[in-house]
């Protein structure tokens, strides 16, 4: 394996990993929530129209939203019961988004014509893509970009590697690798599954080096599976934020690089998160749509970190509250990591599709003032970020209102990995600056 | 050294000669009416006209591309002197001041959440909406105030902002840079304003700010010339039917609307205290 250790993404910093308090807790089912709050947007695209109203009776896994363009996705009910509304409610982009909201009716039963397929392997590509919009299924990491797109590679583009995301980068999170350890077999056949699609024969499974439980217990699978005329790889990665972002995991396992703009697709490679190939083997084997998911309470403001796994459109309240309740008065909660989550205002937000964690700082253990100085022009952000790209300048551009400046110095590029917010010295909030910038360039769009 | 002296010398001469050729040669035969128009102009460079600076606006104007009354900062006296320049009949622009058209500063409407992050309202308004409980409401960050080309906008001490009417010159900068679109430019003789721009129901108003409008609709029924209609949950004046009676003033329960400039001279007593307290600092 000594292949993976010599290239390396550039820039990129190692963070205090903070794993230990779950990594090794088995996951738990969180109980049934009295009610969830699905919203009708957890993916990247066009937002979903309800399928149902008010006062309707819905069964777990019924689709009760569906988007009209090609990059969209659908929702469905996590649990049985009576929708009683449909409205804005709090989103954890931090936006309100239409949501429906259902009342459980304590009974849990699955909807009718859920049924799987025996011979999944040998679906019709044309065909899963159907099941996996159908199922709801999007890019678990976070970005929740829709799965079926990912799938249909324009016929120009030659696919030649999948690779599944286990490298989990951000401290904290324990979701992927607890179902890495608990699910190997399902995740396997998953990204056999995505690899038929693709017709792919080479597949690479990226994890950090710092889950050897995982990576053995991976390899351990792979070598079962040796007759097929397949080759899994598993790629041990070293402990390097952010290692499982998506452009630097490609450079990191088959040393390719994507031009600015461009998609993985660009360069033959196709990335899902391993809980996405989770969730496809279970829409296509058992045709069960993605209605749950492993999310990580932990933090120091909980007092029993968990890996729980919750339905879709539990409330963060009831999930810190299946974790003991808080320890002390909380701080800050972020949903998803340190370093890209976003803290929240209210405990009402639902768990969606991209939620990986749920973050409770206590009191003095988060930075909450606002107080930064000037760019001192160290130039720690840009010998660490990973792009390669200046984020002193953009919070300069920022202040002096130079958006066009900004966008020749190739600000687009941005992954808004937090790097450069992290290592400042006069602690700006640099992501803050760059997020502004690109809706200010956005805007200009619009208007041109 | 004389070899030196001469040397230079023949230098200098042998530039000269090649530069002064140059400049005829290459001579471009400037429009004199350009250098007029600049000098006309406030030279402020706000590109409140929509042009690169004053020097953009005159050549503008020169190419026929804008109009002689494009330079809202100046007013009446620039644009009669613009057109004098060019030769047309001046045609004078209304003058309109920039209003707050929000009254719910920190005491009023509390805060959601605690915000910490730039020190912007475009930046903070990204973020949920920004921290004020009122979704529509001034986020106090003084994005207006730093736009300004002008120094007519300063913050007051409740993080509200405050229009000094005699330097405002309606050049609309700060209108446009405010997320939360509060910031509107009305005639100048209009002195009557419904500080709220809360679309919520009533009730939500209520709970999120005591100076909201509540659509109790005593404004709409105390004015006598019904220059006050209800739009979306909120009272809007007619600026070409108000006569500035003040009926709706007193009749506002929620105090919300307001006699916004004329009487009290809020802007500089604010700038005399803010100078009291800075002196204080100093002293302490």
């Amino acid at each position: 394996m000594s292949l993976f250790q010599k290239i390396a993404f550039r820039g990129g910093v190692h963070l205090p990993e903070e794993k230990d308090g779950t990594n090794g807790l088995p996951t738990q089912t969180c109980p049934l929530p009295g009610k969830v709050v699905i919203p009708l947007s957890q993916h990247t695209g066009a937002i979903c129209e309800p399928l149902v109203k008010s006062g309707d009776l819905v069964k777990k896994g019924q689709k009760i939203g569906e988007g009209k363009s090609f990059i969209t996705s659908t929702v469905h009910a996590s649990i049985s019961g009576k929708v009683v509304d449909i409205s804005p409610q709090p989103h954890p982009s931090g936006n309100n988004v239409p949501a429906i909201t259902i009342e459980s009716d304590g009974k849990d039963e699955w909807a009718d014509g859920i049924a799987g397929t025996g011979d999944y392997l040998y679906i019709d590509p044309e065909k899963l893509r159907a099941i996996v919009l159908n199922a709801g299924i999007v890019g678990l990491g976070g970005a929740q970009f829709p799965t079926h797109v990912k799938l249909s590679p324009p016929k120009d583009k030659k696919i030649e590697y999948v690779i599944l995301n286990g490298a989990e980068c951000e401290p904290f999170i324990t979701s992927d690798h607890r179902l890495m350890v608990e699910k190997p077999s399902e995740i396997i056949e998953g990204l056999k599954i995505i690899m038929k699609a693709l017709s792919v024969r080479k597949a690479f499974i990226g994890i950090e080096k710092n889950k050897p439980d995982a990576i053995s217990i991976l390899k351990s699978q792979i070598s079962n599976l040796k007759s097929q005329n397949m080759d899994i790889e598993v790629a041990p990665l070293d402990i390097k934020y952010p290692q499982g972002a998506e452009k630097q995991l490609i450079k990191s396992i088959v040393n390719r690089e994507i031009p600015s703009g461009g998609l993985p697709m660009d360069v033959g490679v196709v990335v899902n998160n391993v809980g996405t190939a989770h969730a496809i083997y279970n829409a296509a084997r058992h045709g069960r749509p993605l209605i749950e998911r492993v999310v990580t309470v932990t933090g120091s403001g909980v007092k029993e970190p968990k890996n729980l796994l919750a339905r879709i459109g539990t409330s963060l309240d009831f999930m810190i509250q299946n974790c003991g309740g808080f320890a002390g008065e909380p701080e800050k909660v972020i949903v998803g990591g340190p370093m890209m989550g976003t803290a929240q205002h209210t405990l009402k937000v639902p768990v969606i599709k991209g939620t990986s964690a749920i973050l409770v700082f206590s009191k003095g253990s988060a930075r909450a003032d606002s107080d930064y100085l000037a760019c001192i022009r160290c130039g720690r952000c840009i010998d660490s970020c990973p792009m390669g790209i200046t984020p002193n300048l953009y919070g300069i551009y920022y202040e002096r209102g130079m958006v066009d400046a900004a966008h020749s110095w190739n600000l687009m590029d941005c992954i808004e990995c937090g790097i450069c917010s992290y290592t400042c010295p006069a602690h700006r909030p640099l992501v803050q600056f760059i997020r502004g910038l690109k809706s200010e360039i956005h805007k200009k769009k619009k208007k041109a | 050294m004389l070899s030196a002296i001469i040397g230079l010398g023949a230098l200098g001469c042998i530039f000269g000669a090649m530069l002064s050729l140059a400049s005829k040669k290459f001579h471009v035969q400037l429009d004199p009416r350009e250098e007029a128009l600049i000098g006309a102009l406030p030279g402020t460079n706000c590109g409140a006209c929509g042009f690169p600076g004053c020097q953009g606006m005159a050549k503008a104007v020169l190419k026929g591309e804008a109009p002689t009354n494009s330079c809202t900062a100046g007013g009446a006296e620039v644009t009669q002197r613009v057109s004098a320049i060019m030769g047309v009949e001046a045609v004078i622009k209304e003058k309109e001041i920039a209003v707050i058209m929000c009254k719910g500063g920190r005491k009023e409407a509390k805060d959601r959440f605690r915000y910490a992050g730039i020190h912007d309202c475009k930046a903070a308004s990204m973020i949920a909406g920004g921290a004020k409980s009122c979704g529509y409401g001034c986020l106090g960050l003084a994005t207006c105030e730093t736009v300004c080309p002008y120094d007519a906008i300063k913050m007051d001490g409740n993080a509200l902002p405050v229009v000094d009417e005699k330097k405002c010159t309606g050049c609309g900068i700060c209108a446009a840079n405010c997320p939360k679109f509060l910031i509107k430019m009305i005639r100048e003789p209009n002195q009557i304003h419904i500080r709220c721009n809360s679309l919520d129901k009533g009730a939500v108003t209520r709970k999120n700010c005591s100076v909201g409008c509540i659509v109790c609709k005593k404004c709409e029924k105390a004015c006598p010339v019904g220059a006050i209609t209800i739009r979306d949950n909120l009272a809007v004046i007619d600026p070409f039917k108000c006569d500035n009676c003040r009926k709706c003033v007193a009749s506002c329960p929620t105090d919300t609307i307001e006699n916004y400039y004329s009487g009290e001279p809020r802007f500089a007593s604010l700038i005399e205290k803010q100078l009291d307290e800075s002196q204080s600092n100093a002293a302490a």
